[in-house]
């Protein structure tokens, strides 16, 4: 394998690892912290997808698509906490499974509806169409690099977040006893829901810039939904240093089994990976919680 | 449908003749429909009550069953395939479709299967076991996808139904809903007799309390990895007589939502009853064949009707019967 392919499966490996990494981190928060297992995390990604793609449509401007389809899923993040998620908080995983299962058949069908069958794809603005030569003689296309700074931006801004400010301080606090933290006057709820929320504007921030990439279509959020599993359950369930290191892990050996394993074995790369890390370790690599 | 061994006898008498009666009614009224969709449900009843050995009694929650119900139908599917076409299986193999070789087979395949992925996964606990399981299932479901010999995405036909020498036709709608019918009585009994058995009562234990079941000196490990070939086998059988009844095995069958429909079925009926998963996996097709009717969007009333079964009516069908029931 020559160096320039070598080096280009690795950004292309990055780029699908920082795409996960921004499902994964909603999805793993919202477990660590309200212990919820959220299986319509993927209809979010699908959301954040049409909706940028309708917005898209309208305005002419990805930049204005993009923050339309952040702010839409956000909101209808919050809305789907407040009036169903939060009461299944205490729930066990078996229930939360089933209802959210429920919300993937819903969702799925309400763009089947609304937006109909057929898959839409968005194309890029001159601009982003472009490629340039980080090592000279290997051109990448720019908007994958701009996929990849953006989730490591995230990645940043989330560390900053969690780890330095007082919502994060909060957040943390809230995840190892929230019964002492509600006596503490922390309004509890609104901190939850708003962490949901911005859970789901990421998953959906991640289904917008993968508009361009792949097709916006029905059902596009449960493949991903499965691969973003498989990296939050390698990373330890509920660690967001876990979901980092994994989704680049998850993302790397796709590119990779893609390239070098035959077809048959290449789809199944992640799900060996996974088995083995967890034969090794039942708690994942990062275990969040002892 | 294991009606046959429930203590309320009137009720189980009714219904055995319910179902027994069904092919030569449907068939008067002019609806043979029916008795395929019957056949079906007896299906689906044979491989909820297999899945809720598990879940409902070992409170192992499979979220890959459907790969067993697959790997199970490509058994048939596979030897029938090259019985049809005259070759050899991996060379050395004749086809065949022979239901007295399949069947076994698919129960044996299935079995071994659910035996490599119980010794990786029950390790593991909760969530993780959940995630586990689904993995294994995509695994399967994506080798199946490439194996390009045998229709890959698209699926293989069954040229014929399995063969029983003389003995029985399956061709014939009714005789094959019987046949449905008797395994699911007899399998579906045999899995009452062992959750009443010593290993049945180990396995609740094990659900309730696991490390109190180690420390009282039972092999957890073993227990649970036994329970969970046992499901796989009976899973196995189901899906030969899935790919049967349809006369088509695909990947389909072992996509992931599949799996997420087991687990409602015994859900929706009462997990560990095993009559109530049945009786779920029936009203579960019953709904998905009434609203299909009423519009092609049915999944957008399944969906929230789903998250209301799980919000309300925790204990599922069977719990709502508990005074009819009660001398359990």
């Amino acid at each position: 394998m020559g160096i320039f392919l070598f080096a280009e499966q690795v950004l292309n490996g990055l780029q699908l690892g920082t795409m996960l990494f921004l499902m994964a981190s909603g999805l793993t928060l919202v477990f660590g912290i309200m212990n919820l297992v959220n299986l319509a995390h993927g209809s979010f990604y699908m959301m954040g997808a049409y909706f940028a793609a309708t917005l898209f449509k309208l305005t002419g401007s990805l930049v204005l698509a993009a923050a339309g389809a952040f702010v839409g899923v956000l909101v209808l993040g919050m809305a789907l906490e407040i009036a169903i998620l939060h009461s299944f908080y205490r729930r066990d995983h078996l229930d939360q499974v089933l209802a959210t299962f429920g919300m993937i058949l819903f969702f799925n069908e309400l763009v089947r509806m609304v937006w109909g069958p057929q898959a839409y794809f968005l194309a890029l603005p001159e601009a982003l169409n472009g490629s340039v030569e980080l090592i000279p003689g290997a051109p990448y296309p720019i908007y994958r690099l701009i996929i990849i700074v953006a989730g490591l931006t995230v990645a940043l801004g989330l560390y900053l977040l969690i780890s330095r400010s007082r919502i994060g301080m909060l957040i943390r606090a809230g995840a190892s006893n929230r019964t002492m933290i509600e006596a503490l006057g922390v309004n509890i709820r609104v901190l939850f829901t708003v962490v949901f929320g911005l859970g789901a504007a990421l998953a959906g921030l991640a289904g917008t810039m993968a508009g361009p990439l792949l097709a916006v279509q029905v059902g596009m959020g449960d493949s991903v939904l499965i691969t973003t599993l498989v990296v939050i359950v390698i990373g330890g369930i509920g660690s967001v240093r876990g979901a980092f290191l994994a989704s680049l892990l998850v993302g790397l050996s796709d590119t990779f089994g893609r390239m070098l394993l035959p077809a048959s074995l290449a789809e199944m790369t992640i799900y060996i990976l996974m088995a083995v890390i967890l034969y090794r370790r039942p708690q994942g690599l990062f275990p969040a919680h002892g | 449908m294991a009606k046959s061994i429930s203590p309320r006898a009137v009720l189980g008498l009714l219904l055995a003749l319910a179902l027994l009666a069904l092919p030569p009614v449907a068939l008067s009224l002019g609806e043979p429909f029916y008795i395929g969709l019957a056949s079906r449900m007896l299906v689906f009843a044979l491989a909820a009550m297999s899945l809720d050995l598990i879940l409902g009694y070992g409170g192992l929650v499979c979220f890959g069953h459907a790969a067993f119900l697959g790997v199970g139908a490509y058994v048939v599917g596979i030897l029938g395939h090259h019985a049809a076409e005259q070759t050899l299986l991996f060379g050395i193999l004749p086809g065949t479709t022979s239901g007295w070789v399949t069947w076994p087979l698919a129960m044996l395949c299935a079995g071994f299967m659910a035996f490599l992925i119980g010794l990786v996964s029950v390790r593991t606990q909760g969530l993780y076991f959940i995630m586990i399981t689904l993995a294994f299932a995509q695994m399967a479901y994506f080798f199946f996808v490439t194996l390009k010999g045998y229709g890959g995405d698209d699926g293989l036909s069954l040229g014929q139904r399995s063969t029983f020498s003389d003995l029985v036709s399956l061709r014939d709608k009714s005789t094959f809903y019987y046949v449905t019918l008797t395994m699911a009585v007899l399998v579906g009994g045999g899995l009452i007799k062992v959750t009443r058995s010593r290993f049945g009562m180990v396995l609740r234990g094990i659900k309730e309390n696991e490390r109190r079941m180690l420390h009282i000196g039972i092999p957890t490990f073993r227990y649970k990895v036994a329970a969970f070939t046992l499901a796989g086998a009976v899973a196995g059988l189901a899906g030969a007589l899935l790919a049967n009844q349809a006369n088509f095995v695909s990947p389909a069958m072992m996509h992931w939502t599949r799996s997420g429909e087991l687990i409602v079925m015994v859900i929706l009926g009462g997990m560990g009853s095993l009559l109530g998963p049945a009786a779920g996996a029936v009203v579960f097709l019953t709904l998905e064949e009434v609203l299909s009717a009423y519009t092609e969007h049915w999944q957008i009333i399944l969906g929230p009707l789903l998250i209301l079964v799980v919000y309300f009516a925790r204990q599922g069908l069977y719990g709502m019967l508990p005074r009819r029931r009660a001398d359990r």
